[in-house]
């Protein structure tokens, strides 16, 4: 086993364990929570075989489920945006992306903002209409996704400037 | 028989997709339902256990209020074994010490996880089926009723808190005797709704809210919360009322499972009737 993978894989566990006995007990508000488990999908490498991450990512949302009590939630939710990641990776990175050249620590601010905005986005609307499950509370969806985004975004920055690895 | 081969390899990852997509959604339908979420649940050993650790560290830091609301638990409870005492001395009656048929038993747990902030909210108390803990008990706190329970395994049960869409339980005015229906509409942890009450009722703001005993999950008299605000709904036939709960939905600490013993004879009788 290499030491990429070993990375991976402790990434994984930790992220869950943080998100499961800390993050979702914050309730900033009375509601708001951030999701920063999905810091799993945004930093998979990009050359990542695309079954294996869509399976991961599926096992990664279900365990957030199990331990909340939310049915399937979350597993819909990032199996969803690590389909969808090549897509959002193009847009965000453009050309720097088809040559596979993109490290996540060494992009422009701005880029990176992009990015990690549009997966956290679409990451929360699907989460939430699936956790309300009901569209005559739409007011109730938007409100809680884009609070819940906003703040999932600012966690997630810090968090990534925070553990950057040093370029060696 | 090639080209369909070639698709499928060709879109291998879209039909994964597609294939956990839909999964994953069964299991969000599924959990939507009352009583059908059983795959996907923290009540495992591994849910259990991870929350009990935490428990034990979390328990510390609300030992003082626990203590308070035990000692006025307490309190309240010897005033009215004093009343029952006074009873029995002043008209002879005669006390049955053979049998020990009671109609409800208590059974006390501790809550591991509580949630309060989403749409359908679960608590997890470290009571199961070892503690003869079973589906469709009620449980309450000192306060009030706090849910029913849903699902156990051995060491651990998941309980429907009130703050969730698919919990419906009876309730009614403690100075008559009409009831409805109590919902939650998913806002404030701390308000509920109780729905259907006739408009012949008499209502107050400040009315105390209690179970009214028709169903068996819960004994008649448990209290829930108080009036905050009512208004009659759209065809003028019946209130919709804002309860305050007594509880504090987002410190629940201990819990009480009720077993109801006549349950069955209940049953029972009533089934015949139909």
């Amino acid at each position: 086993m290499n030491k990429d993978a070993l990375v991976q894989i402790s990434r994984f566990m930790i992220l869950v364990l943080v998100q499961v006995l800390v993050l979702n007990h914050i309730n900033f508000l009375g509601y708001l929570n951030p999701y920063i488990y999905i810091i799993f999908i945004l930093l998979a490498p990009i050359t990542i075989n695309r079954s294996l991450f869509l399976v991961l990512s599926f096992v990664l949302g279900l365990a957030i489920d199990m331990f909340g009590d939310s049915g399937g939630v979350h597993a819909a939710a990032s199996v969803t945006i690590a389909y969808i990641r090549p897509i959002i990776l193009r847009s965000a990175f453009g050309l720097s992306y088809e040559f596979q050249t993109v490290k996540l620590s060494n992009v422009s601010f701005g880029e990176r903002l992009i990015y990690v905005t549009l997966m956290i986005f679409i990451h929360h609307i699907i989460l939430f209409s699936l956790e309300v499950f009901n569209f005559s509370h739409i007011l109730l969806i938007a409100k809680k996704t884009l609070f819940s985004s906003l703040f999932t975004i600012v966690i997630t920055m810090l968090t990534l400037v925070l553990f950057r690895k040093s370029d060696s | 028989m090639q080209q369909i081969i070639n698709f499928l390899l060709r879109n291998k990852n879209f039909l994964l997709f597609l294939l956990l997509l839909f999964l994953s959604i069964i299991f969000t339908v599924q959990s939507h339902s009352y009583h059908k979420s059983k795959f996907i649940s923290s009540t495992n050993f591994l849910g259990g256990g991870l929350y009990g650790w935490k428990h034990s560290i979390n328990v510390y830091f609300g030992l003082k209020s626990h203590n308070q609301r035990l000692l006025e638990e307490n309190e309240r409870l010897r005033n009215q074994l004093s009343l029952l005492i006074d009873k029995d001395s002043s008209n002879s009656k005669y006390i049955d010490t053979l049998s020990f048929h009671k109609p409800y038993t208590f059974i006390r747990g501790k809550v591991y996880k509580n949630d309060y902030s989403k749409i359908d909210n679960y608590i997890l108390i470290n009571k199961g089926e070892k503690d003869s803990i079973i589906p469709d008990m009620g449980v309450i706190t000192d306060k009030g009723i706090i849910g029913i329970v849903e699902n156990t395994t051995a060491n651990y049960s998941r309980v429907i808190s009130i703050l969730n869409s698919n919990s419906k339980i009876n309730a009614g005015l403690k100075k008559s005797n009409q009831y409805g229906s109590l919902t939650w509409n998913g806002k404030d942890p701390n308000i509920v709704q109780l729905e259907t009450v006739p408009r012949q009722a008499l209502l107050k703001v400040g009315d105390t809210i209690i179970t009214n005993g028709r169903s068996t999950i819960f004994p008649k008299g448990i209290g829930i919360g108080t009036i905050l605000n009512y208004e009659l709904d759209q065809n003028q036939n019946y209130y919709l009322i804002d309860v305050r709960l007594f509880n504090d939905m987002t410190d629940i600490g201990f819990v009480y499972a009720i077993k109801g013993n006549d349950k069955k004879e209940i049953q029972i009788l009533e089934n015949g009737n139909e």
